[in-house]
């Protein structure tokens, strides 16, 4: 292939997959709407197109035309940049993480990843790491008190859950024996699952990804009952639509690293039983990949719109002293299932 | 001019801007957006490098884990107060000329002196290869273990240490 | 020649997700309106004007907390090219994991101890009806 060749498809998935995810990304404000009527018995937005499935455009147009307005007190360009940060980290995280198998389309053998980096792992982590700004920025430049309190818990929040993030993704990688996504889920074959092998892992991961997002019941920074709006208290038009964004942005991205990491990734076991081959067993592996990212999808909401949120003490007690002890254990249980079983 | 000359100069240029940015900032919180952002832009030369675990932890340790500390210790302190204690304060900024000028006599010294080595030896070459997770592994089982383990005892040092001084500090 | 590796496919992508989050400020910037009051710019603090300086001091366990994280984050990361060539080294490589591991696990045991990770709780003082009512007399 040329560097053309190899540009021009890079840039065709890129194009794709952001379309796609923006797509998905507005569908989910939607559903996480629907699903709260359904489970409050009401009917939920049913006016803006069949059943209210446009809602999420007029939603968009609506933030779009609204005005901005940035407080006398606050940080002009932090107030900005910070919208920004969050939007952009909860993009580019995307970029490692594979939808299916190297299939081959017109000729070629094209990577169904954007770029099967060899650290995409660390990647996914580094930027994981960043995401703390675009809160702690939004909480501080804009010059209010509620702003700064509610961006302040949710840093603290956010590094707290980090840890033990990272300790289970150590035990993904002990399995693996790589950091690149790809392989990772190669390494998931059939049902070796990380989900099945590492239950602990995989549990400590799912609670730190609740943290990370923000996401009842781990809704701290924006809890209106004493912080108003918490870090976005001073936002309006499209940099308010930018956290909103960003928040279901990140959901989606945990979906999919969960996935990656845990359920086997596009990992289709029904190919494999029925011998499968050719296109259909890619659309299958596919089709896998994006069931499981929606059946988390969902289960993101239905906790919700459950769970009553924690105190803030409940929480950093759970970070400290439940998860991240329990994610050191997952490490030390998968050291000695690969010392005892050799797998 | 091939694709890695370009980005070097490209990552060279953002941390040199962003690093001016830094010193010449007012308000203290904008010096550490910008140090973050040099840190990024150290990060795209540390890949150039090919170092590719050294980037990783550049972001992740550096810009995702100190600087929050540094941004809670800013928004902690009264910067108004910072402010006037600069102010007053002429001497310091004549030491800090002095310094820097020292620094940039230093730099010059090593860049314009020292010998420029006619392309890579083999010893280097290989080094190229260093930078990788696996190889940073495979060294720290084989030749460097007692010092991965002593990191882990400094790292438990600090953890008292750092503990002892924020409780004194403040209480 | 030009090359594209994988980390240039990265850094693409990264640059298309910047371009577009700018383009979506800046249109939003573009098509609404912008008609300034000095009432409109107040912080919000319930309606009232607002109060003294917007940054406050908060509480130092944040700073503690964020000293800790600092700490096991860099454990994390050097627990990282550990874990990636475990298997190759068999009942040494587990030993070198476990030592460093309990390391961590005495300084996480210490900060327990001394009560670090505790968080301020909330001390409820029920009233008590009568207490109310003598010193409403």
């Amino acid at each position: 292939m040329s560097i053309m060749e190899i540009v021009v498809i890079t840039l065709i998935k890129i194009v794709a997959i952001l379309s796609v995810f923006l797509l998905s990304v507005a569908y989910s404000v939607y559903f996480e709407r629907k699903i709260a009527s359904w489970a409050q018995n009401r009917v939920g937005p049913n006016r803006v197109g069949w059943n209210g499935l446009l809602q999420p455009f007029a939603d968009v147009f609506k933030l779009l035309l609204k005005e901005d307005i940035v407080p006398e007190a606050s940080n002009k360009p932090l107030h900005t940049l910070a919208p920004f940060i969050a939007l952009l980290v909860a993009f580019s995280t995307y970029a490692v993480i594979p939808f299916g198998p190297e299939v081959e389309l017109f000729g070629y053998k094209i990577n169904l990843v954007v770029a099967d980096v060899n650290i995409g792992i660390l990647y996914v982590l580094a930027f994981t790491s960043i995401a703390v700004y675009g809160i702690t920025f939004a909480g501080w430049s804009s010059g209010s008190k509620y702003s700064l309190l509610g961006g302040i818990r949710s840093s603290a929040q956010m590094i707290s859950y980090e840890v033990s993030m990272g300790f289970s993704v150590g035990g993904v990688i002990l399995l693996a024996e790589s950091l690149s996504p790809v392989k990772i889920v190669e390494a998931q074959h059939g049902w070796m699952w990380n989900a099945i092998i590492q239950p602990i892992g995989f549990i400590t991961f799912l609670v730190s990804s609740f943290a990370e997002t923000n996401r009842l019941p781990f809704d701290l920074p924006e809890a209106e009952p004493e912080l108003v709006g918490g870090y976005h208290t001073e936002y309006s038009s499209m940099k308010f639509a930018g956290f909103f964004l960003a928040e279901y942005a990140n959901m989606i991205i945990s979906s999919a690293l969960i996935t990656t990491l845990y359920l086997g990734g596009w990992q289709n076991p029904l190919v494999d039983i029925f011998h499968i081959q050719g296109g259909w067993a890619v659309a299958m592996q596919v089709g896998a990949f994006m069931i499981k990212i929606a059946l988390l999808l969902f289960f993101f909401i239905w906790v919700r719109w459950s769970l009553p949120r924690f105190r803030y003490d409940q929480l950093m007690n759970l970070g400290w002293k439940v998860m991240f002890p329990l994610a050191l254990l997952n490490i030390i249980w998968v050291a000695v299932l690969i010392m005892v079983f050799k797998i | 001019m091939n694709a890695e000359l370009i980005l070097f100069i490209v990552f060279a240029l953002l941390a040199l801007f962003a690093s001016v940015m830094m010193v010449t900032r007012k308000n203290p919180v904008l010096s550490a957006v910008f140090l973050i952002l040099n840190f990024f832009a150290l990060a795209g030369l540390y890949l150039l490098l090919n170092a590719q675990f050294i980037a990783v932890v550049q972001i992740i340790v550096y810009a995702g884990a100190i600087m929050v500390l540094f941004l809670f210790v800013l928004m902690l302190l009264n910067q108004r107060s910072e402010e006037k204690i600069l102010n007053g304060k002429k001497n310091l900024k004549i030491f800090a000329i002095i310094v820097s000028a020292l620094v940039v006599f230093q730099l010059a010294y090593i860049i314009f002196y020292s010998k420029p080595s006619a392309g890579l030896a083999p010893e280097l070459q290989k080094s190229v290869q260093a930078g990788t997770v696996e190889q940073i592994g495979h060294q720290l089982y084989t030749n460097y273990v007692l010092p991965f383990e002593a990191a882990g005892f400094l790292l438990l040092a600090a953890t008292v240490g750092a503990l002892i001084l924020a409780k004194k500090k403040f209480e | 020649m030009l090359m594209l590796t994988e980390f240039g496919k990265v850094f693409i992508f990264i640059l298309l997700g910047a371009i577009f989050v700018t383009i979506a400020i800046i249109a939003a910037k573009l098509v609404s309106p912008n008609r300034p009051t000095h009432e409109k710019l107040l912080t919000y603090e319930c309606g009232e004007n607002p109060v003294g300086s917007p940054w406050v001091k908060f509480n130092i366990r944040f700073y503690v907390v964020a000293l800790i994280f600092l700490i096991f984050d860099v454990e994390v990361v050097l627990l990282f090219p550990w874990a990636l060539v475990y298997k190759g080294f068999g009942i040494f490589g587990f030993l070198t994991g476990i030592i460093f591991l309990v390391i961590l696990g005495l300084g996480m045991a210490y900060e327990w101890r001394k009560g670090d990770l505790e968080w301020a709780r909330p001390h409820p003082i029920p009233p008590e009806l009568d207490k109310v009512l003598s010193k409403k007399e």
